[in-house]
């Protein structure tokens, strides 16, 4: 069974009279353990598709199957929980809270969970070290580099072990050094831990990271590829 | 999620903004403030009024001219004329009023004593020396005139500490003369320092017998008062009735609503007074609650305020796993805790200013002022701002926790 099932998906914004089709009926599967990105121009709508498949924002048209249920059958509460527990978010904009430490911003999601709060600090202060910002975990937000952001944001994203995390740009609001530590950790959960990563990009070289690459323009999948069968096959081994 | 982690993110979103959180709740403290400082001197001042009505004794009955004040056009009976020479006899006499143990008519009024060219503005008190008894006074020095000086309108006063400190100083002023509307009276007693005794301070009063004081100072042939005693506390309605029904017929009245005097006993007094400054607490309290609904506005336009710039917060907590639920509560625990921290710094600041006040009153005006913390005010204060923040902090809530994820994750 596929992790994600898209079906004829569409979404139509609608402006007063003005109606935008950003979505155009895709198709698609990813299976647990991908590393999948999905490339177009701005505007193509790649970031709605990933929106939706994260439970940020919901289709106008088509099917959309997580974990073989259909996305209609989650209740506002249940798609709470999904994001909580088996989707980790990484945005361009870090979305980071201001004024708070790296470690308060790592511990939000717990906030939501069930986990107990005795596992609170080792799990923040685990997934802190994970992307080696440890030196850092007592800073201002405020204080830290773009690439540290992002790598707290990729703590964020860990602390409850989701199995999926969404990456949204997350190299566009940085230099390519820092970009490239940044692809590097979500290679690393990929292939080493078996995550699945989706990723959004519009830059060839970030895409390459990934085992499979969507192309979208205009709403539609121009071209689906698997650039590195190998690496693919190596995490589906993993989470087997 | 736990309410004890919810309540932790409303803290911390509170702290990072310390200056705004805290202009936020000055409308909340200075409406709680206001409300218990009201509170606390109208209990206060009830205790103090009723303390000194208590002091005029259980037993004790007044009778008042003029029609009972039931509304503003009554005001003019204050001046009526209604109670006579011929009154207080038929009171006397054991026959009408049985359970009467003694009466005293009284007049009184404020007017300027001399002696030597210093002046003073005391009260005039004309009364019978039965006054000792009634208001337990005596004499610290010299001795209260008799009935004789009453038939023969003698010309003698009985002066209080603060008049005899005023016009005299240090000096002795027994058997001296002071000045009341050009005619000499002879000093023969003084008061020793008494304070206020049922809103009369005889400490600033000159007391003469009746019939001098309606001869020559007030140049009037009816009374202001009768204060009356019955043999018994519990004879009090059977009295009351009694005095009702001779005045009535010596001024030949058959309706009882057309009466032309009122009286009054030391319950009815309390009960009076009670409502009085019930009300006026009621009124006060009715105005500084304004203060708390614009308190609440000022929380609730903060909140939308808030909810708007932190758009992306919310996106972002909802995106982390936040339900709808989770996110009202935040933002409602926010606006509640506002309210509360100014409700209890409400509280806080209205205790002391009451006690300050307080201590103003007893030290600086002699007043025997209490200081009263009221307890069930504070409780209902804070309560009350709890629920301001409840129903301000709603709407602002639930406008955050129904914004779709993706929408406030992209607002700008």
């Amino acid at each position: 069974m596929a992790l994600i099932e898209v079906e004829q998906l569409s979404k139509t914004y609608r402006d007063g009279a003005t109606e935008t089709r950003a979505v155009q009926g895709v198709s698609f599967q990813i299976h647990e353990g991908e590393f999948v990105a999905i490339m177009g121009p701005s505007g193509s709508g790649k970031s709605t598709i990933l929106h939706i498949m994260g439970f940020l924002d919901t289709p106008t048209g088509g099917i959309y199957r997580f974990e073989g249920k259909h996305v209609r059958h989650y209740s506002d509460k249940e798609r709470a929980h999904v994001r909580n527990r088996k989707m980790g978010f990484v945005f361009q904009a870090f979305n980071l809270l201001p004024r708070t430490t790296v470690y308060e911003n790592v511990k939000l999601p717990l906030f939501y969970s069930d986990v107990p709060e005795s596992e609170w600090d080792a799990r923040v202060r685990s997934a802190i070290a994970s992307v080696n910002l440890s030196h850092r975990a007592e800073y201002d937000t405020t204080r830290l580099s773009g690439g540290e952001k992002q790598r707290a944001a990729i703590a964020r994203a860990l602390v409850m072990n989701p199995p999926l995390i969404f990456a949204d740009e997350p190299t566009g609001n940085l230099d390519s050094k820092s970009g490239a530590v940044v692809m590097e950790t979500l290679q690393k959960l990929n292939e080493a831990h078996g995550r699945t990563i989706i990723l959004i990009t519009h830059e060839t070289l970030t895409a390459e990271h990934a085992g499979r690459i969507l192309h979208v323009r205009d709403g539609k999948i121009e071209v689906d590829i698997h650039v590195a069968q190998r690496r693919t096959a190596h995490s589906h081994e993993f989470s087997k | 999620m736990k309410l004890s982690h919810t309540f932790a993110i409303a803290l911390v979103g509170l702290k990072t903004h310390k200056s705004r959180s805290a202009l936020t709740i000055l409308g909340i403290v200075i409406g709680i403030t206001a409300i218990i400082l009201i509170m606390s001197l109208g209990k206060s001042a009830q205790d103090l009024i009723l303390g000194q009505i208590q002091g005029l004794g259980s037993k004790t009955i007044v009778v008042i001219p003029g029609r009972e004040p039931r509304g503003p056009s009554d005001v003019a009976q204050i001046f009526s004329d209604s109670l006579k020479e011929r009154d207080l006899e038929a009171l006397q006499k054991k026959s009408n009023v049985p359970t009467l143990s003694r009466v005293m008519p009284v007049l009184f009024g404020g007017d300027t004593a001399s002696y030597l060219g210093e002046t003073y503005r005391l009260t005039a008190f004309g009364a019978t020396d039965l006054i000792t008894e009634l208001f337990d006074l005596s004499v610290a020095e010299g001795m209260f005139f008799s009935e004789s000086d009453i038939q023969s309108r003698g010309s003698v006063v009985v002066i209080g500490s603060k008049v005899k400190q005023e016009l005299f100083g240090n000096q002795g002023a027994l058997g001296e003369k002071i000045k009341i509307k050009e005619r000499n009276y002879r000093v023969i007693g003084i008061l020793p320092k008494k304070g206020q005794v049922s809103f009369f301070n005889f400490d600033e009063t000159a007391i003469i017998p009746y019939t001098t004081a309606q001869q020559y100072v007030f140049g009037i042939k009816h009374f202001h008062r009768f204060i009356v005693e019955a043999t018994e506390e519990s004879l009090i309605p059977q009295t009351v009735k009694d005095i009702e029904l001779t005045l009535r017929e010596n001024h030949g009245i058959t309706d009882p609503d057309k009466d032309d005097f009122f009286v009054e006993t030391q319950a009815d007094l309390a009960r009076r007074l009670g409502t009085i400054t019930d009300i006026l607490t009621l009124f006060l309290v009715s105005v500084a609650a304004i203060s708390l609904v614009v308190g609440g506005i000022g929380i609730m336009n903060i909140m939308l305020v808030s909810v708007t710039e932190r758009t992306r917060e919310i996106g972002l907590r909802k995106a982390l796993g936040a339900t709808e639920a989770d996110i009202l509560n935040q933002f409602l625990l926010e606006a509640m805790t506002l309210t509360g921290t100014g409700g209890v710094l409400g509280i806080m600041f209205g205790a002391v200013l009451s006690f300050a006040a307080s201590v103003i009153l007893t030290r600086f005006v002699g007043l025997g002022w209490t200081f009263t913390f009221p307890v069930p005010a504070a409780l209902i204060g804070l309560g009350v701002s709890a629920l301001i923040g409840l129903v301000f902090g709603i709407y602002p809530a639930r406008e955050a926790s129904l914004k779709n994820p993706i929408d406030a994750l992209r607002y700008e």
